[in-house]
């Protein structure tokens, strides 16, 4: 990559900011409902951009629950979104692809350009942007906008490393998408510091994405990436497969604070401590998640490295225009 | 001669049938750990002169990790409830209620448990406290102060329901003293270290009461101070019933701390404070508590009361 080398995307026509997907996070729940309440007051943020606010699972929602059936962040793999809605379909697949029908198709040109999933956790973690990708330019400046506008909020970016397994979660159904997480807060609890570091970051994406398409230049710089390795569950009894020990109070709240082999991991119930018998000092996240109990998670560890982003801007009508001509003529000579 | 009554003690049963119910809630982990794990190996709850049984109240609910099935069991105590018949057809912990009135009951017969603690969690920042159905059970307010004294310098609060509008039929409602344990803040579903050691240590001193009361010894009088329960105070909510603010950030994690007329209460979603509009300072309690939106409460209102426990001893 150059140094002065500016890459150009395509502007921002469509936005979808999703909250409920988890019917128990309420930032994102409530959050999209005052979105929709001032919608229905004609606010329109200009730059003919769309903004889409969704309820992502109502039903779960209206229960207070995080799902009904199946989690519904985990319904978004072609061969599930592809399938034929059966009786006895579980409800977020039927909703899986109700989703995509409004924001998708997932990989087809006419996706949203943009899906922001909004998600809160039990764990310390702050606020944190979850992507796919370490190399979405577009989601790695939002980042860094995120982070320079709320410099009181402790704001990292979490990169799932996907390459082996197909993305599934719902912001893998736009062009671009991320999760915006903020913690810590218990489900089915409204948090009022919470609600606003979540509104507070949905405005300034938005805001961001306003600039972006407006031709602003955003500079090049680099930005820390923390890349998931490996996930560590709790000590299970071997019949009933109980957990048989909690977190320990001196990691307990400890999100991103360097975790070093043999620092101290569990304590068990008769009071024993099991420690971290890992090589590489690793950055410990998604602590204590009360959601992910059932998925074998007691803490997830990461890797940080500092990541060079370029320069961006918008790409502009001559250019978009030259693109398509492109794209035309390389047709033609097939 | 004469005879300073206040000096007597009342005497009263040996508790010899104690109970422990955990998974009342069954997203409420601690209790749900502590009473798996007595079951297993109940060494730890063992002390002489006492028949402790370890119990899960609403295993359904523990196996789903959720609060309750159908409906809460800790409110589904009620005469109506343990009288009906129905069989099958009665929800799920209306069944169970019947059926731990008669394993642990019948509620207010002799034959019923001397004692039941029951373990819950809550999302509020109420740090240890025990919750007591009646300002005259003397065999509690003893056991409570017991417990204070015993875990000081941390603290243990006494949390009192004898509201006749407010008051509702717990699990332990079954048993002639009735204790209840709320250890928070934790999130449901979730098992911390620190509010399960907490609710642990608790125990083994109110067990220790216990076996010392029925090895004999004398407790003299002593004050006690409870928290009585006096209002429940819903969110704001618009006409169809939806909330419409939150609590403030100057009240939320301040359990238990005065609240005064005119001091911020909620926060409504575009910032604006309301204000608590009450007669007089308060105590919070139960701010913020997850299992409560649905029944229409954001926090308790309670109000500080001196009560005085005569000596006991048992007869």
């Amino acid at each position: 990559m150059e140094l002065d080398e500016v890459v150009c995307f395509s502007r921002f026509s469509r936005v979808a900011i999703c909250g409920g997907t988890h019917g128990n996070e309420l930032s994102g729940v409530y959050l999209v409902r005052e979105m929709q309440k001032a919608e229905r007051k004609a606010k329109e943020r200009g730059n003919d951009m769309e903004v889409i606010t969704v309820l992502s699972n109502p039903r779960a929602v209206q229960r207070g629950l995080r799902y009904i059936d199946t989690d519904l962040n985990r319904c978004f793999t072609h061969a599930m979104l592809s399938g034929s809605n059966t009786n006895d379909a579980p409800y977020e697949i039927i909703r899986s692809r109700e989703l995509n029908a409004l924001l998708g198709p997932k990989g087809s040109r006419d996706a949203v350009d943009l899906v922001c999933d909004l998600h809160n956790t039990t764990a310390n973690m702050g606020l944190c942007l979850i992507s796919y990708s370490d190399s979405d330019w577009l989601c790695l400046h939002v980042f860094r906008h995120l982070q320079r506008q709320m410099p009181d909020v402790p704001t990292r970016f979490i990169h799932f490393n996907a390459t082996n397994k197909e993305s599934y979660s719902l912001d893998s159904v736009g062009k671009h998408g991320f999760a915006l997480e903020a913690g810590p807060q218990p489900h089915g609890v409204m948090r009022s510091n919470i609600y606003t570091t979540m509104k507070m970051g949905v405005e300034h994406v938005l805001d961001w994405v306003c600039l972006f398409n407006s031709g602003f230049v955003f500079e090049g710089g680099s930005v820390d990436v923390y890349t998931v390795v490996r996930n560590i569950d709790y000590p299970r009894d071997r019949d009933t497969h109980n957990i048989t020990a909690a977190v320990h109070p001196q990691l307990q709240d400890r999100d991103f604070c360097l975790l070093y082999p043999e620092d101290p991991l569990f304590l068990t119930l008769s009071g024993e401590t099991l420690r971290y018998k890992g090589k590489e000092p690793l950055y410990p996240f998604f602590i204590n998640e009360c959601a992910y109990y059932e998925k074998g998670i007691a803490v997830s560890l990461a890797r940080k490295r500092r990541v060079a982003i370029p320069a961006i801007r918008v790409q502009t009508e001559q250019e978009q225009q030259a693109k398509k001509d492109e794209c035309t003529s390389e047709e033609e000579e097939e | 001669v004469s005879v300073d009554l206040m000096c007597l003690a009342a005497r009263l049963d040996e508790a010899r049938r104690v109970a422990i119910f955990g998974g009342t809630h069954g997203n409420e982990m601690s209790g749900v750990m502590l009473v798996n794990l007595w079951v297993q190996n109940n060494t730890e709850v063992q002390r002489k002169g006492v028949e402790v049984q370890p119990f899960i109240t609403n295993p359904k609910a523990v196996e789903k990790c959720t609060r309750y099935v159908d409906t809460d069991l800790n409110r589904a105590f009620t005469p109506e409830n343990l009288s009906t018949l129905g069989g099958g057809d009665l929800p799920y912990e209306v069944r169970r209620a019947q059926e731990i009135n008669r394993m642990f009951g019948p509620k207010g017969s002799p034959e019923a448990y001397d004692v039941i603690f029951d373990l819950h969690n809550t999302t509020s920042n109420m740090g240890c406290t025990l919750l007591l159905e009646s300002s005259k059970d003397h065999f509690n307010l003893q056991m409570m102060n017991y417990i204070q004294k015993s875990i000081f310098p941390a603290s243990c609060l006494v949390l009192l329901n004898e509201h006749p509008l407010l008051k509702y039929s717990t699990s332990r409602s079954v048993a002639k003293h009735p204790v209840g344990l709320e250890v928070g803040p934790q999130p449901q579903g979730v098992l911390r270290s620190n509010i399960f050691e907490s609710m642990r240590d608790i125990l083994k001193h109110a067990l220790d009461f216990i076996e010392l009361f029925n090895a004999g010894m004398e407790f003299p009088p002593c004050t006690v101070e409870v928290f009585r329960l006096s209002e429940r105070i819903d969110y704001p909510r618009d006409d169809n019933g939806n909330i419409i603010a939150m609590v403030h950030p100057n009240l939320q994690d301040c359990d238990w701390e005065p609240l005064n007329p005119g001091d911020p209460m909620f926060q409504t979603f575009d910032g604006k404070t309301i204000h608590y509009q009450g007669s007089g300072t308060v105590y919070p309690t139960f701010i913020n508590e997850a299992a409560y939106y649905e029944k229409q409460q954001a926090f308790a209102t309670t109000r500080r009361e001196s009560l005085v426990a005569s000596a006991i001893r048992k007869a």
